[in-house]
């Protein structure tokens, strides 16, 4: 059996996998270290294990309650918000808050505390979550909530799936009347004008976010297209509401992988101006169903393979207002002259709610969000590069889609990182953390080869 | 099917049923050995839209205790019109060769503690002159062969006793449907290295209860198994014999 991979299949690691069953089981005794692994929708290591064990989740699929009068949901951690909305959304609920992609499980949202397009008015899924079970390796089991085993509460929550297995979890839905969103579509010419159009309309619009053409160049950098949007209000007639929920997505596939000729500078920015071009410069309204407006990509399953078997690389950063404008110009600049286009680039405003989450990523600011195909060292060397520009930005860099940002910069984006680093189980580990970990020698090569200690052959010689 | 008896509910066949029959908010009372495990899935089927799921945590291999169970089914759902049979265990070839015991395990399980329940609820039926009797066998039960011939020899007594109850319950308007499931990633397949072939849970329990509903004699699910089973039914013994299947 292949190991599992995550969602930019960058990087490949060999792993062993154990299929998590009942949530009253115990953990499995493994050699080496575990790791929860849901669906694989991390884009970079943080969900991969090298040379230790995977336990899947997906398996702890069950609801436990569901209470329609109050929206509040309990569920097995490896429930996917797909199968959530099914229940809520003819019940008259939908998801507090909801990342690009309906196939993550509820335990890789805590464990990502991921964001969506109302970041400026909800916050993070974190904040929704009311309570959950944490399975420890030496047995131990806790019920986790904000006035409740507070301080393991606060490292689960974007802790990044080290703190334990999360078993259940308690989610407070919030009530919608209506599953259609009222979109409207605003053309912006550059950065400056994203910056305007996107605090305008943070006031009235509980959904925003913005496409942008990472291909543009000059007086255009940072042009895009943002969308905004409010659930629409009540309907007279209640038979849509209850017929809402549309089957999978559109029933496209990507059935192989695409040879990477297919994704070149030339089809990106073809495919960036036309769709720039396609309203006229004009903003334009209309009602559409929740399902693409917060999930287009899932309507084509697999996506992910239309970047060839050597995957891609995600890099999402959120840099302070204060600095925002000129860095993000730098990072649109840098990445669009390093010739490797990015396909899709989301700009989005954070506000200012805290998460309850210790290791949570966002904070307020812009996020910008790119992908890029991997071709080796080039792109490793650009991602690195977008990592040092957003940390001397005072910015962070996000866990769920880095295979690249360094031990330092992880230090600095994450203040309370040696508090968290407490609370990891120590049977569990990931790929990401001992990339940000690297084991420390208990002495200095520099201060010794400063001192004329003889060189030694390896460093690998040393441990 | 709206008032269904799920014995075995706790398997990963059955627990994908529940949820299909829970969709469509059928009744339920669910039967498995586990007490925790069996309230998990029965509050799952509840969330989904049950529209009444009642369990009972017991050991199937109890004969004695089938008779009671068959009826605390009736009494909670006010009758019952469907049933499915779930429950099994795969057993180890290796260990069967060597002892008795593990044999007569495997063949308690899958041949005899069915046997029973249905001999209980075949009259209940046959007096109703209503419902459907769903039972998961299996495709090993077609033809003996040396890696799992005690798990295909229980359930191919199984496909015979269930052709019996069909041809006597047909005049009685009761279905007997025989499921032949073929390799299905379950947990009790979780130690073998899978291929295609295998299918999930989800798609068995579609195949399952699309069978059901239309009152079916023997399904093979996914469908494919008919041919390949065609095949290997139809290799002469004498060859057979000489292959390492």
């Amino acid at each position: 059996m292949s190991s599992p991979e995550s969602w930019g299949r960058y990087p490949r690691v060999e792993q062993t996998t154990h299929p998590l069953v009942w949530r009253s089981d115990t953990l499995p005794s493994v050699s080496g270290t575990m790791l929860p692994h849901g669906l694989g929708r991390s884009y970079g290591d943080s969900c991969l294990n090298a040379g230790g064990t995977l336990l899947l989740t997906s398996g702890l699929d069950r609801l436990i309650a569901f209470d329609p009068a109050t929206g509040v949901v309990r569920c097995e951690a490896g429930v996917t918000l797909d199968t959530l909305l099914r229940l809520a959304v003819p019940r008259g609920w939908f998801l507090p808050v909801t990342p690009g992609t309906k196939y993550v499980t509820v335990g890789g949202a805590i464990a990502n505390d991921v964001h969506g397009k109302n970041h400026h008015r909800g916050g993070t899924f974190g904040r929704y979550v009311r309570r959950f079970e944490l399975v420890r390796s030496d047995g131990s089991r806790r019920v986790c909530a904000p006035d409740e085993n507070a301080d393991w509460y606060g490292a689960t929550i974007g802790g990044l799936g080290l703190t334990g297995l999360v078993t259940w979890a308690e989610v407070q839905l919030k009530p919608i009347s209506n599953p259609f969103v009222l979109q409207e579509t605003v053309p912006f010419e550059n950065l400056d004008a994203f910056l305007k159009v996107a605090r305008e309309s943070e006031a009235d619009h509980e959904f925003t976010m913005a496409w942008v053409d990472c291909l543009a160049r000059g007086k255009k950098v940072g042009r895009g297209l943002l969308y905004r949007g409010n659930f629409a209000p009540p309907q007279f007639d209640r038979l849509p509401l209850a017929k809402s929920h549309l089957s999978h997505g559109s029933g496209l596939a990507v059935p192989m992988d695409m040879p990477s000729f297919c994704l070149n500078r030339l089809s990106v920015s073809a495919f960036n101006w036309l769709y720039y071009h396609r309203q006229n410069g004009k903003p334009q309204q209309r009602l559409t169903h929740y399902d693409p407006f917060f999930y287009p990509l899932d309507a084509i399953y697999g996506w992910n393979r239309i970047y060839g078997s050597r995957g891609f690389l995600q890099f999402q950063c959120v840099v302070p207002y204060a600095t925002a404008r000129d860095a993000l110009k730098e990072i649109l600049e840098r990445s669009s002259r390093g010739g490797l286009p990015s396909f899709l680039s989301v700009l989005k405003t954070f506000g200012d709610i805290p998460s309850p989450g210790w290791m949570s990523f966002p904070r307020q600011g812009v996020t910008l969000a790119m992908d890029f195909a991997n071709r080796g060292e080039k792109t490793y060397r650009l991602v690195e590069e977008l990592d040092r520009l957003t940390r001397e930005a005072g910015g962070a860099v996000y866990p769920a889609k880095d295979a690249r940002m360094s031990a330092e910069s992880f230090a600095a984006y994450f203040p309370r990182r040696a508090e968290f680093a407490g609370y990891i189980d120590p049977a569990f580990s990931s790929s990401f953390w001992r990339r940000m970990n690297p084991v420390t020698l208990p002495f200095s090569l520099e201060a010794e080869r400063a001192a004329g200690a003889p060189q030694p052959q390896s460093v690998l010689a040393l441990r | 099917m709206k008032k269904v008896l799920v014995l075995g509910a706790t398997s990963a066949i059955a627990q994908a049923t529940v949820r299909l029959l829970a969709a469509r908010g059928a009744s339920l009372y669910l039967v498995g050995r586990n007490a925790e495990n069996l309230e998990a899935v029965a509050k799952d089927a509840a969330t989904r839209g049950a529209a009444k799921v009642d369990s009972q945590a017991v050991d199937l291999n109890t004969f004695d205790a089938h008779e009671a169970l068959v009826d605390g089914a009736f009494q909670s759902l006010g009758g019952l019109d469907g049933v499915v049979l779930a429950h099994g265990v795969l057993g180890d070839q290796v260990e069967a060769q060597r002892s008795w015991a593990a044999t007569e395990a495997v063949l308690r399980t899958n041949f005899l503690s069915a046997v029973s329940l249905l001999t209980v609820l075949a009259n209940r039926f046959e007096a109703q002159k209503a419902g459907t009797l769903v039972v998961i066998s299996s495709v090993a039960g077609d033809r003996g062969r040396q890696s799992n011939y005690v798990y295909g020899a229980s359930k191919g007594a199984l496909n015979v006793f269930l052709q019996g109850l069909r041809n006597r319950l047909a005049k009685s308007n009761v279905a007997v449907v025989t499921v032949k499931p073929g390799f299905v990633d379950t947990p009790m397949t979780a130690h073998l290295p899978k291929n295609k072939l295998f299918a999930s849970p989800e798609k068995v329990a579609r195949g399952l209860l699309r069978a059901a509903d239309s009152r079916k004699n023997e399904v093979y699910v996914p469908g494919i198994w008919a041919l390949i089973m065609l095949i290997i039914r139809s290799i002469p013994e004498s060859v057979f014999k000489k292959l390492k299947l």
